[in-house]
C-alpha cells in the first residue's frame, strides 16, 4: 500500500487553545444527523400520544401564564391576544432553555460512549440544538395554527417586514443556549456546584426576560436587568415581526449578538479543552 | 517528509492520573498548577506521582499510569499487549483512540484508527438493530454511504437477519454483542484496535472473530494493536509484544520473548511465603512457618524444589508430639498429609528446646495453580494445639511446556498432579 495516501496524525499532549478541529465536525456531519434522528426517534417510541406531546407542553404553559400572569396579575399583552402573545414567548423560551439545559449535561449524559469512542465531542452538543430545533419547528406550527384562528375570528395583530429577522433570531438564540450550555457543562466535569446553578438560573433568565410580559410593560426598577437580558431583544424581535406589538431596538439586538458571539467562542474553547481530559475526572 | 517506515510511533509517552476524591481542594490545586505554568515552572504536582503500583499505598494523589513509553510498530504488524491488571494496558489505548491525550509525550501514525474497546458503545436500546447499525457505525466514524455499500455484510457476519427490524433492547445478550461486532469489525481502517472482546459469544462466533483478525493482518496487511489476557490468542495473533508493568514498559520485541518475560514477571517476586507470629500453648509456641522455592531465584515454579520449613520453641517434656502439614488444592482437595516423624519409630519423649524443621517437597509433582499448607501441631490422644491459626497460601507457576504454560490457566483444569510424562521427542516422531 502507497504510504502517502494514508492520512497522517498525530497525538499531542499540549495543543493550542484554539486548535478546535472544526474541520473533523464536518467530517463527522452524517453522524450529527443520526444523532439527531435518533433523539426524535427515542422521544416518542413507547408512548401513545407520540409527537404530540411536543404540542401539550406549550399548551398548558400558556394557560397557566394566561390565568397567573394575564388574570391573577393583571399584566397587559400590547393587545394582542392573551394566549397569541404567551405562546410566542412561551415556544421562543422553550427552545432556549432546552438548549441550554440539555448542552450543560452533555457530558455527564454521555459519559460512557465518550469513554470508550473518539468522536468530535461537540457533535453531541450540536445534535442537541437541531433536535430541539425539529421540537420548535412542531411548536411553531401551533403558534401558526393559532394566529391563523385569530387572523379568521378578527383578533386583533398584524405581521410587519421584520419577520425575516426570524431565521436570524433562531441562529441567535441556539447560539446562545449552545454557548451558555457547554461553558456550563466543561465547568460542572470538576465542579459539580454549576449543576446546581442552572437549576435556579434558568428560572432567573425567565423571569428576567420578556417570555410572560411585554417590555412596555416592565417595572421600572427592573428596567435596565430586563433590557439587558439578552433574551429580551430576541423575543421582542420576534413579537414585533409576527404579532406588530413589542419594542425593536437594533442597538439592543446588536448587543445581543456580540454577547451570543463572545458566549460561543468561549464556550467552544472551553468545551475543546476539556473534552481531551475529561474522561479522567468523571 | 522524508522516509516514514512506522504506522505507529509513540514517543515519551506518559499519563498522570489524579486518584481519590476530588474536593474542594481540587479548585486550589488546579489555581497552583496555573499558577505554576505561567511563571513558566514545572507542575508542581507531577513531580510527585508515584509508580502505579496498586499492592503499595501511594504517598500521593497522583500516579503515573504510563510513563515514558517508546515503540514503534510497522505496517501489518500486529502488537500484543500484555500485562496484569492495573499495568496500563488500557491507558495506552485510550490515548492511541483519542479517547483521552496524554500527560506528556506523543504519538504519531498514519491512516485511520477503529477500535474495538468495548462494542456497542452507543446503542440505543429502542432503536432497532437496522437504526442501531447506522449510528453505531458514524459513531466509529464511518459515513452514512460506507455503512450503505457494507450492510449486508454486517448483517451477514453478525448472523440476526431476522431481528434487524427488532429494537435492540429485545435482544438476547449474544445478539447484542454480535450485531455489535459485526459493526465495528467491517469498518473500513488501516489501524485495529482490539481490548478483550474474545470474551463474550459463543465458541463459533468467537472463532470467526478470530479469523477476522488474522485476515485483518495477514492478508488485508492492517496493522492490529490487541489486548487480552487470553496469551494463546495473542501468541497466536501477534508477532510483537509490548509489556507493560505498573505503568512502565518493561520490554518490547518479538512475541515469544514477551510472552515469556510476562509469564515469568509474577514469579521472580515472590520468593517465600511465610507466616511468623507466635502461636501455641504451655508446651509449644510457633514462631515461623513457611514455604519458598530452593532456587529462589526461579520463583515459584512447578518445576523448582519447594521447602517448607516449621520453626518455634519446645517449653516443656511433650510425650507423643504431632507436627505436620496438610497441603490443600485451591480446589479443597486433601493432596497430601506429612509429618515431622515420617522417618522414626516409637514414640519420642521431646525435652524443652529451639527447633526448626525442615520439608521437602520436589518439583514437577504439583501442577499450577493456587495452594495452601496448613501447620497442624499437637499432642497425641491430648489436645490439638495449631490447627488452622498458620496457615500459608502460594501459587505454582507453569514457565515450561507451551500447552500447559498458555491453555491450563483460566480454562478450568483442576488437575494437582503434574508429571513428567511426555518424552523429549518430536510430535511426529515414529
Amino acid at each position: 500500500m502507497d504510504k502517502s495516501k494514508k492520512k497522517h496524525w498525530e497525538i499531542l499532549s499540549e495543543t493550542s487553545l484554539f486548535d478546535l478541529r472544526l474541520k473533523e465536525i464536518i467530517e463527522y456531519q452524517d453522524l450529527l444527523w443520526l444523532l439527531v434522528k435518533r433523539d426524535f426517534v427515542s422521544f416518542y417510541k413507547q408512548t401513545v400520544l407520540g409527537p404530540l406531546w411536543f404540542f401539550l407542553q406549550p399548551v398548558f404553559t400558556v394557560v397557566m401564564f394566561s390565568l397567573i400572569f394575564g388574570g391573577v396579575a393583571g399584566i397587559p399583552t400590547d393587545g394582542i391576544p392573551k394566549p397569541l402573545f404567551y405562546l410566542a414567548g412561551v415556544i421562543l423560551w422553550n427552545y432556549f432553555s432546552d438548549c441550554l439545559i440539555k448542552t450543560s449535561t452533555v457530558f455527564r449524559d454521555n459519559a460512557s460512549i465518550f469513554g470508550k469512542v473518539y468522536f468530535p465531542r461537540l457533535i453531541m452538543a450540536f445534535s442537541i440544538i437541531f433536535s430541539n430545533l425539529i421540537r420548535f419547528a412542531v411548536q411553531f406550527s401551533l403558534f401558526v395554527i393559532l394566529m391563523a384562528y385569530y387572523y379568521f375570528t378578527g383578533g386583533v395583530f398584524h405581521i410587519t417586514k421584520y419577520i425575516l429577522l426570524f431565521p436570524f433570531l433562531l441562529i441567535l438564540m441556539a447560539c446562545l443556549g449552545l454557548g451558555l450550555g457547554i461553558i456550563i457543562s466543561a465547568l460542572t466535569i470538576k465542579y459539580r456546584d454549576f449543576a446546581y446553578l442552572i437549576s435556579f438560573g434558568v428560572p432567573l433568565i425567565m423571569y428576567s426576560a420578556t417570555v410572560a410580559y411585554p417590555l412596555s410593560a416592565a417595572p421600572l426598577k427592573f428596567f435596565n436587568i430586563i433590557k439587558f437580558n439578552p433574551l429580551t431583544s430576541i423575543i421582542e424581535a420576534f413579537r414585533v415581526g409576527f404579532l406588530g406589538a413589542g419594542s425593536l431596538s437594533w442597538n439592543l439586538l446588536g448587543y445581543t449578538t456580540l454577547l451570543t458571539l463572545l458566549i460561543l467562542t468561549i464556550g467552544v474553547v472551553i468545551f475543546n479543552k476539556v473534552q481531551k481530559n475529561f474522561v479522567d475526572t468523571v | 517528509m522524508g522516509e516514514i517506515n512506522f504506522a505507529i510511533k509513540v514517543e515519551n509517552l506518559s499519563k498522570l492520573y489524579q486518584i481519590g476524591e476530588f474536593g474542594s481542594g481540587s479548585f486550589n490545586r488546579d489555581f497552583e498548577k496555573w499558577w505554576a505554568k505561567k511563571r513558566g515552572k514545572e507542575d508542581p504536582y507531577s513531580t510527585i506521582g508515584d509508580v502505579n503500583d496498586r499492592t503499595v499505598k501511594g504517598k500521593s494523589n497522583f500516579v503515573w499510569s504510563l510513563k515514558d513509553i517508546n515503540f514503534e510498530i510497522q505496517e501489518g504488524d500486529a502488537l500484543g499487549v500484555l500485562g496484569r491488571n492495573g499495568a496500563g494496558k488500557s491507558t495506552l489505548l485510550k490515548i492511541l483512540t483519542q479517547v483521552t491525550s496524554p500527560t506528556t509525550g506523543k504519538v504519531e501514525g498514519f491512516g485511520r484508527i477503529a477500535s474495538l474497546l468495548e462494542v456497542g458503545t452507543g446503542f440505543h436500546p429502542e432503536l432497532t438493530g437496522r437504526e442501531n447499525i447506522y449510528l453505531n457505525g458514524a459513531i466509529l466514524g464511518m459515513k452514512k454511504a460506507e455503512i450503505r455499500n457494507k450492510f449486508d455484510e454486517i448483517v451477514d457476519f453478525s448472523g440476526i437477519e431476522r431481528y434487524i427490524d427488532t429494537p435492540v433492547k429485545r435482544y438476547s445478550s449474544g445478539m447484542y454483542i454480535r450485531l455489535a461486532f459485526a459493526v465495528a469489525a467491517h469498518l473500513e481502517s488501516e489501524i485495529l484496535i482490539i481490548d478483550e472482546v474474545l470474551a463474550v459469544g459463543d465458541a463459533e462466533f468467537q472463532k470467526k472473530c478470530i479469523g477476522k483478525m488474522n485476515a485483518a493482518t495477514k492478508s488485508e496487511g492492517r496493522t492490529v494493536i490487541f489486548v487480552s489476557h487470553n496469551i494463546a490468542a495473542i501468541s497466536a495473533l501477534c508477532n510483537k509484544g509490548l509489556h507493560l508493568k505498573n505503568g512502565e514498559m518493561l520490554n518490547f520485541g518479538k512475541i515469544n520473548d514477551i510472552v515469556t518475560g510476562y509469564l515469568n514477571e509474577g514469579n521472580k517476586h515472590i520468593q517465600s511465603e511465610s507466616w511468623t507470629g507466635n502461636e501455641g500453648d504451655e508446651h509449644i509456641s510457633i514462631h515461623n512457618f513457611s514455604i519458598k522455592p530452593l532456587t529462589p531465584e526461579s520463583g515459584f515454579n512447578t518445576t523448582t524444589d519447594l521447602e517448607v520449613k516449621v520453626s518455634g520453641e519446645i517449653h516443656k517434656n511433650i510425650i507423643g508430639l504431632i507436627m505436620g502439614f496438610t497441603l490443600w488444592s485451591e480446589h479443597d482437595h486433601e493432596i497430601a498429609y506429612v509429618l515431622y516423624d515420617d522417618h522414626e519409630e516409637g514414640i519420642r519423649n521431646i525435652e524443652p528446646q529451639t527447633f526448626t524443621k525442615r520439608f521437602h517437597i520436589p518439583g514437577n509433582q504439583l501442577s499450577s495453580g493456587n495452594y495452601r499448607i496448613q501447620l497442624d501441631v499437637g499432642i497425641q490422644f491430648v489436645k490439638r494445639i495449631i490447627n488452622n491459626e498458620c496457615d500459608i497460601n502460594f501459587t505454582l507457576n507453569n514457565t515450561v511446556g507451551i500447552g500447559r504454560k498458555f491453555l491450563a490457566e483460566g480454562r478450568g483444569r483442576t488437575s494437582i498432579f503434574r508429571p513428567e510424562w511426555a518424552l523429549k521427542t518430536n510430535l511426529f516422531d515414529k
